[in-house]
């Protein structure tokens, strides 16, 4: 966990200075509220439908016990008692009042926690793995280089007043469980042969609108040029990057409307001239300044294997909720004796992604007791917690249980990943909420879910595709018509490796078939597939839209056959 | 009548002149003016004749590298804000003062607002022209609003990785 010295505490507390001084100043009339907003924003803080919405950046998605509770203390004195974590790792809170917020922003400073640039055209919270330092495929560790990146952009002048957000997401294993390439940059850490280090980045992604995966810029760019390289991208994108419309500002329309050689070549003239100046000298990493952040992230103090190691398959044999739950929520370690252990944040009959204070509660004693104090948050809107001992695993699902924390579903068809929809944001146009728990409902028992396997349903209430609609395996997206809701669905989204942007299949449904619509494409499915190994989107790549499609709308068809 | 303006950071009357294109420059002869780097272009040796100094308006879609050559000897530079949240002039500033090495005025032009003023400092722009409706000297004061950065751009900082250089342990 990265830990703040003089210079990050100055810095977050000035910068609630700055803010508590904004907001006296727009309460008392002397700031119009559309220079506030942009101010605000930078903040965390957005104007939803009932109430202002503060978003909370989890850097690359660590938590500490101390925030845990401190988090628990925030949603019931500032909120209704719960916050959400969302697709990109962060926590929002529903329920702020302006007046309290520059107090909640100071409390939150005292444990290492903020808004900035949480919203705003800026550089937003940087995502990454959140099984870094323990994924058994990881090569590099990525959280080191998320944070020398973080703390390059926080607060950088030049790039405060961008076009658009701009995104980073970072991966330094095998498996992109980030969704990296939906960002505008995508940093993927190597290694050459000669064990040189260095970034494959990626450039141009971003949902919403056009949805597009970030294409390769630069197959490696050395370890020391981290910030050169991204200094380069942020300064084309502030000079390029389109003003006129707001749906077209993005960094992903620049590479679209000039073509990946002309945008290439622009990004590597303006890094060669970084490169060649005096910016190039103070933007070098020298091999001690990486040190010094990866100190920031020393490996626990794990016990050895025969002390921690049990019988796992023993133990989940004499029970089944127990097995369960290892089967879908725990995943392994690189270290002989521990496992990765999910906690779900999609219990029956709750909102995805929401976290109570009992239970931020219940995660900080048990972070501290079984998981040297740390807990991640996940681009699924799961938590993890990365270091459990394997003799504390009964005891750590107990407990997790014990606050309706271990659904047995990560990875499958209740795991829906959903933004708040209409329920809350001032954006949407359609609720994304009742569809998931609709959805959810149809496939309630775990029999079903495990009949079914890995399956990825996402939800979006709007264009702007916070749930990740159109990298779901089934995205949904909602749709204004003349006042009623209405949901498009794609189908072969993938965010990994595999990453592709969903197709979509036809009309869209109205809210109250687009559950059963559902169904009916996840039923076609099990007809469709070859054997229980096939998975939903192997399936789907194999047959293509057709069978799908004939599914979806087979009511319709016998419609019209009659 | 006289514009204060931040200059240095202090509140200082104004000794330039913005002349529009389409204006003659009769009406202000012998000033100090600011003129388009159009009119800059097409008039230079007449508006060099008829000023004590000439300085230069550039739009902030200009590549300022390119056209660097034709203004580096100019006292006076300026560059526009049309809207605040407009910060491509941002990095032309920083481009003229860290790659160019521009060490005349450079000023900041527009709708500049109190809550830019800080952002403007950092990014070069020792001269800065608030909007009309803007409290002056709450402006001054928003140049010292944070006092600690952790990175370099075109001012004194030191990027704090390097700041922390010698450093032994990480605290843990």
């Amino acid at each position: 966990m990265y830990r703040y010295d003089e210079i990050d505490r100055a810095l977050v507390t000035q910068r609630v200075e700055q803010f508590r001084d904004q907001t006296r100043r727009y309460l008392a009339g002397q700031l119009p509220e559309d220079e506030f907003r942009h101010l605000r924003l930078r903040n965390g803080l957005y104007q939803q439908r009932f109430a202002p919405m503060l978003r909370i950046s989890v850097p690359y998605g660590l938590l500490e016990s101390a925030q845990l509770r401190k988090m628990a203390h925030i949603v019931r004195k500032y909120d209704k008692g719960y916050g959400h974590f969302t697709t990109r790792q962060n926590i929002q809170l529903n329920w702020p009042k302006l007046e309290q917020v520059p107090d909640l922003l100071a409390e939150l400073a005292e444990v290492q926690l903020h808004g900035i640039q949480a919203c705003g055209n800026d550089t937003r919270n940087i995502t990454s793995d959140h099984l870094a330092g323990v994924a058994v495929d990881e090569h590099i560790d990525p959280r080191p280089y998320c944070e020398l990146l973080r703390q390059y952009v926080a607060l950088h002048p030049e790039f405060y007043w961008l076009p658009r957000k701009f995104k980073f997401g970072f991966s330094g294993a095998a498996a992109d469980r980030a969704a990296t390439r939906t960002n505008d940059v995508a940093v993927h850490l190597v290694r050459r042969p000669n064990g040189a280090i260095g970034y494959r980045f990626f450039v141009g992604g971003g949902l919403g609108r056009q949805p597009m995966l970030a294409q390769e810029m630069n197959p490696f760019v050395p370890e020391s040029d981290l910030l050169s390289y991204a200094c380069a991208i942020l300064r084309t994108f502030n000079r390029f990057g389109r003003r006129d419309n707001i749906h077209k500002a993005r960094i992903k329309i620049v590479l679209r409307e000039w073509g990946i050689e002309r945008f290439r070549a622009a990004i590597e003239e303006e890094y060669a001239r970084i490169k060649a100046s005096i910016e190039g000298e103070e933007l070098l990493l020298l091999p001690e300044d990486i040190e010094r952040i990866r100190w920031h992230f020393p490996t626990p103090a794990y016990r050895p294997a025969a002390e921690v190691s049990v019988d796992v398959p023993g133990l989940a044999a004499r029970d089944a909720g127990f097995a369960a739950w290892i089967k879908r929520n725990v995943r392994p370690h690189k270290v002989p004796g521990y496992r990765v252990v999910f906690v779900s944040l999609k219990a029956p009959d709750h909102v995805a992604g929401d976290c109570t204070a009992e239970q931020f509660e219940a995660l900080a004693a048990i972070s501290d007791a079984y998981s040297f104090g740390e807990l991640r948050s996940t681009y699924d809107q799961n938590l993890v917690l990365a270091d459990v001992a394997e003799r504390d695993l009964q005891e750590v699902w107990r407990k997790l249980d014990a606050v309706k924390l271990a659904t047995p579903n990560i990875g499958l068809v209740t795991d829906i990943v959903s933004c708040p929809g209409l329920d809350f944001c001032g954006l949407a146009n359609a609720g994304s909420i009742g569809v998931a728990q609709d959805i959810y409902r149809r496939f309630d028992t775990l029999d079903a879910q495990y009949e079914i396997g890995p399956i990825r349903i996402t939800i979006s209430g709007c264009m702007n595709g916070c749930g990740h609609h159109s990298v779901g395996h089934i995205g949904i997206l909602g749709v204004d018509k003349h006042g009623e809701e209405w949901y498009q669905v794609t189908l072969g989204g993938a965010p990994g490796n595999d990453a592709a942007i969903g197709e979509r299949i036809g009309r869209a449904l109205a809210r109250d078939e687009i559950a059963a619509g559902v169904e009916r494409l996840i039923q076609g499915y099990l007809e469709l597939r070859v054997d229980e190994d096939e998975t939903f989107i192997e399936c789907y790549r194999r047959v293509g839209m057709a069978p799908f499609k004939a599914r979806l709308y087979e009511n319709e068809a016998e419609a019209v056959a009659a | 009548m006289t514009t204060t303006i931040l200059h240095a950071g202090e509140l200082v009357e104004d000794n330039w002149t913005v002349i529009e294109d389409g204006r003659t420059e009769v009406e202000i002869a012998g000033g100090k003016v600011i003129v388009t780097l159009a009119r800059w272009r097409a008039e230079r040796e007449t508006l060099l004749a008829a000023h004590s100094a000439v300085g230069v308006l550039v739009p902030n879609t200009t590549d300022i590298e390119a056209i660097y050559a034709e203004i580096s000897d100019r006292a006076l530079i300026a560059l526009q804000f049309p809207i605040f949240t407009d910060g491509r002039a941002l990095s032309q500033a920083v481009v003229l003062r860290k790659r160019l090495g521009f060490r005349g005025e450079l000023r900041a032009m527009g709708d500049v607002i109190q809550d830019l003023v800080f952002w403007l400092g950092r990014c070069g722009f020792d001269s800065i022209v608030p909007r009309k409706d803007q409290n002056l000297e709450a402006c001054r004061a928003a140049l010292g609003e944070l006092r600690v950065a952790y990175q370099a751009a075109a001012d004194d900082h030191t990027p704090v990785w390097v700041r922390r250089r010698g450093r032994v342990a990480a605290p843990h």
